[in-house]
């Protein structure tokens, strides 16, 4: 073989920590490089989904190819590819890593290193990226470089002698940063002559274009109507399209080594493709097949119903739908007593979870009511078995376990030191262990066992609150730990709804029973009955609330004829309705599923 | 007349009054200049011929001038007007003519000639039998003056009813008995009893949120409808409808159509109407504004705003909105046959439960003295 170094391509990616800029750095990239007129830029380009643009995160890794003219007056092809932030997506990140030789380390001068950006990094250490520290935001007042400079190199343990001081939005420094990628950033290698061997690194479901697949070509020649197979999954397919994107789809006939592009070939569903598997050319197939990747596994599970049981329908083919672009995410139909049928969903964590509930209720117009997120327990049985429970309400009677094991995360938050004293009070108060507590100047790295069950509802809310945003959180999941733990039901009008059963240790169990009494007793409205509101282990009620009837709640005077005005007032009351669940003969909020569940102190 | 089809009415709505009540959310509307009534007589008799044309010749059972104030009105715009609506339909011969009428002395010098012009029953909004609630309400008229009103309509029209609002800052159920009991000693036959609410774009809206006065709070406001409901009964005036009082066979046939949910053509601005053609009942409404809507009759004929179909679930939801408010609840055959659907028999089970409703012989459907109470979330459950 013939490896041959490919001078004029640079693939890279950016590893930030939300908020630090990635995504206008992104922007500034493209449009100095002309892959945009100005009249088609729009604020972070990349980040194409109405939510990820609301909410300043990338959820899909994507790509652009970059065309740039350098100092030393070559073209170069640069090939960015974007990668999501957040912890849920890390595997996004890891696969977005892996098609690349170099990262570029943005990092905010005056926040300085994050979790995120400690857990991204070291992906890309792992995948012996070459990094360049830039510093963004350096024109801000409260920009420290220098201090931050030596925490990159304290915390992260990389030489930031020479990082990049720019800003992204004013566009100061910009060219340094091309520059860099050119002169610092490895060019990729590969042999033109080999037989075909690309890599999965993404695919994703276009309404028009059906599934589009992102590959980077590793060696040999991707070609317009060459027969390529995919090895993991033995398909082979004949491409019919492929090309770059610049971030407009720019047609062309073939890749070569080192480059990055798309295709299309009438592959049916994007479950039918692998992310991270090899693809090669069918009569000429390459020997050595690449790694892959781990399939990423759902951590946390909630129950999807539509609050109009006559969604149902419409419900399952939007989960399609949403699965098409997002293996990631899974569901299975489910019944229950109190909601109907629904769908027991698993997600990569709890921002997945917030991001599919909200694209199924803006893209595809359903109101859900959701349950309370779980993780997967693994039950022993008295009989030896060992089941998984996905869902509180399917616990087995407890004369038949032997132990239920819970799975435990490791977390690390890193928070200025004033807020350290409530974090750990927050981490105590969730069962966790500390493993270790450190300072880089006035920073505190804190490092937990915490039990997933304790994290997966509102400790990253309150974690943000009580250190007012400083904190920054990320986790890798662990072990399974046997938990001393019981099954809190909630009875409303003395009926059970097995959608507020949660598993909830032993010890915490009376004062959350109380907490859900009491929330839940503000969240349903009065009826013309009053309600008791019973938590119970078992069948021993451990606290109780009381909604009084509704007394008086009539209009005192109809005006003469006018009843479209009564009538438009009952429509109100009408929607007011449908936004509720009946439980027996109770209408409970769809949004007192969650809320009830909140632990405020 | 149809199957169970109430009746037809017109309603007339005078748009004008000497000043606007701080409770009012009417429409009504204060004129420094006084209106030309003969130029908007004639706007009326155009609107009633336009509307008349499109329901074919009906026979009126009822007529209703509301307001505003209508009592306002020179006896020859009333003359005017029902000469109209007997021309272009015809009205039947015990066919009751209500005018409201505020208890002033400079009304109550025209009731002789209202009565002349063919009115038959009067509603007086006398309000409250205490001056100094009288002013809180912004009325123009002291006890003494309405009682003389009282004294002179009785004395003027077969039929007599007046209206009081209760449930008023600070007022206690025992204080409001007495004042009722009061009332009632003046021999109408009878009563309009509402709780005072506060209504959004109105004066007492914005003081009561800047916490100018007080409203009473869920018990006291049961306790005084309580207290209406046994004072009442006691006298032999039982609630046929959820404010409204009568001797036997002294119900306001007028509102009856309303409530019953029959047929009414709504005439002047801002009036609304329901007229069924073929088997559609439509939902109209005239503008607003006095002006404007003179306007537009002037040059199209008539000042609808709004004349759309109903939809099968709203002409069932009107039903039960209307219906329900009466002692006598609705037709559950009547109820179907607007609806073309039953109502859910789990819910109506639920409600009787609670006691909230009682089904008659499996027939009619009808709230209990409880369900008069929390009627609006009883109707929200029988309609969802």
């Amino acid at each position: 073989m013939t490896k041959k170094t490919l001078e004029n391509i640079r693939n890279f990616s950016i590893v930030a920590h939300i908020d630090h800029g990635k995504s206008t750095l992104a922007d500034r990239l493209i449009q100095m490089t002309g892959g945009l007129a100005d009249r088609e830029m729009q604020q972070q380009v990349l980040d194409s989904m109405e939510i990820e643009r609301e909410r300043g995160i990338t959820i899909k890794a994507q790509t652009v190819r970059l065309n740039y003219k350098a100092e030393d007056g070559k073209d170069y092809i640069l090939n960015l590819i974007d990668t999501p932030g957040h912890v849920d997506f890390a595997y996004e990140v890891s696969r977005s890593l892996s098609a690349c030789e170099g990262s570029l380390l943005v990092v905010d001068a005056s926040q300085g290193v994050e979790a995120q950006t400690l857990a991204n990094v070291y992906q890309a250490m792992d995948n012996d990226h070459e990094i360049v520290p830039v510093l963004n935001k350096i024109d801000l007042p409260a920009a420290e470089p220098e201090r931050i400079k030596e925490q990159i190199e304290e915390v992260i343990g990389l030489d930031a002698s020479d990082a990049l001081e720019i800003s992204a939005k004013s566009g100061l420094g910009m060219e340094s940063v091309l520059e860099a990628i050119v002169k610092r950033l490895p060019a990729p290698e590969g042999d033109p002559g080999a037989p075909l061997k690309a890599l999965l690194v993404d695919s994703w479901y276009d309404t028009y274009l059906g599934v589009m697949v992102l590959v980077r070509v590793i060696d040999g020649v991707m070609k317009k109507g060459q027969k390529v197979l995919m090895v993991g999954t033995d398909a082979s397919y004949v491409i019919d399209r492929m090309g770059v994107i610049t971030p407009k789809l720019i047609d062309v006939d073939q890749l070569g080594p080192g480059e990055i592009g798309y295709f299309t070939a009438s592959i049916k569903q994007v479950a039918d493709t692998r992310v991270g598997d090899t693809i090669t050319e069918d009569k000429n197939r390459c020997t050595e097949v690449l790694a892959g990747f781990k399939p990423a596994q759902p951590v946390v599970f909630c129950g999807l119903f539509p609050i109009d049981a006559a969604d149902f329908d419409d419900l399952r083919s939007a989960m399609g739908k949403l699965r098409l672009n997002d293996a990631s995410f899974s569901y299975e139909m489910e019944s229950s007593a109190a909601l109907g049928f629904g769908f027991r969903c698993g997600f990569l964590g709890l921002l997945h979870l917030e991001i599919i509930q909200e694209r199924l209720y803006r893209e595809f117009n359903l109101d859900l009511i959701a349950t309370a997120p779980s993780v997967v327990y693994n039950i022993q049985l008295t009989n030896d078995e060992i089941i998984q429970l996905h869902n509180p309400a399917d616990m087995p009677d407890v004369m038949k376990i032997v132990e239920i094991h819970e799975p435990w995360i490791k977390a690390s938050i890193m928070t200025p030191d004033e807020y350290l004293g409530s974090i750990l009070k927050l981490c105590q108060d969730r069962r966790g262990v500390q493993t270790d507590l450190s300072y880089v100047g006035t920073r505190a790295m804190v490092q937990y066992d915490l039990p997933l069950n304790e994290v997966v509802f509102d400790f990253y809310d309150r974690l943000k609150s009580i250190s007012k945003g400083y904190a920054s959180f990320d986790y890798t999941i662990g072990d399974h730990r046997v938990g001393d733990l019981v099954k809190l039901s909630i009875l409303v009008n003395d009926e059970p709804v097995d959608a507020l059963s949660i598993l909830v240790h032993r010890n915490a169990a009376e004062a959350r029973g109380r907490s859900m009494c009491e929330k839940l007793k503000d969240l349903i409205p009065r009826h013309m009955f009053k309600i008791p509101i019973q938590a119970a282990i078992g069948g021993k009620v451990i606290a109780r609330e009381t909604i009084s009837a509704m007394r008086k709640d009539v209009t005192a005077k109809c005006y003469g004829g006018d009843a479209s005005r009564k009538r438009k007032l009952l429509d109100k009351q009408k929607k007011g309705k449908k936004k509720m669940r009946q439980f027996g003969k109770v209408d409970i909020p769809q949004e007192a599923f969650i809320k009830a569940l909140k632990m405020d102190s | 007349m149809a199957l169970g089809e109430p009746g037809f009415g017109v309603y007339v709505h005078w748009p004008f009054c000497m000043a606007k009540c701080p409770y009012c959310d009417f429409n009504s509307h204060v004129r420094h200049i006084a209106p030309d009534q003969e130029r908007i007589a004639r706007a009326f008799v155009t609107e009633i011929e336009t509307t008349a044309a499109r329901t074919g010749k009906r026979t009126v059972n009822s007529i209703f001038f509301g307001g505003g104030t209508p009592s306002l009105m020179e006896p020859a715009t009333v003359e005017t007007i029902l000469n109209a609506i007997s021309k272009n339909w015809s009205v039947c011969e015990n066919a009751e003519i209500t005018m409201e009428a505020n208890p002033t002395s400079v009304e109550a010098e025209r009731f002789s000639a209202y009565r002349s012009a063919g009115v038959n029953r009067i509603s007086l909004g006398v309000q409250a039998l205490n001056d100094e609630d009288l002013r809180f309400l912004g009325r123009m008229h002291s006890v003494e003056q309405a009682l003389k009103a009282v004294d002179l309509a009785r004395n003027t029209f077969p039929r007599l009813s007046f209206d009081l609002i209760y449930a008023r800052p600070n007022q206690t159920p025992e204080a409001w008995g007495k004042e009722l009991e009061r009332a009632i000693g003046f021999a109408a036959d009878h009563l309009s009893l509402y709780q005072l609410t506060i209504e959004p774009d109105t004066p007492f809206f914005k003081l009561f949120h800047a916490g100018k006065f007080p409203m009473p709070d869920e018990d006291t406001s049961v306790a005084l409808y309580k207290t209406t409901h046994a004072i009442c009964d006691a006298h032999g005036m039982p609630a046929y409808e959820i404010s409204n009082h009568a001797r036997e066979g002294a119900e306001c046939r007028h509102n009856l159509i309303y409530w019953r949910y029959g047929e009414y053509a709504g005439i002047g601005p801002g009036a609304h109407g329901r007229l069924v053609s073929g088997n559609v009942r439509f939902a109209t409404e005239m503008e607003k504004m006095p002006e404007t809507w003179l306007d537009h009759v002037e040059k199209y004929g008539h000042g609808w705003i709004l004349d759309d179909p109903l939809t099968l679930e709203q002409q069932g939801d009107e039903y039960l909105l209307m219906g329900l408010r009466l002692k006598e609840g609705i037709d559950l055959e009547r109820f179907e046959s607007l609806s073309q659907r039953t109502l859910d028999p789990g819910r109506l089970t639920d409600l009787v439960g609670h006691g909230m409703i009682e089904v008659v012989d499996g027939k009619r459907v009808r709230a209990t003295r409880e369900g008069f109470f929390v009627l609006d979330a009883v109707v929200a459950d029988l309609a969802s």
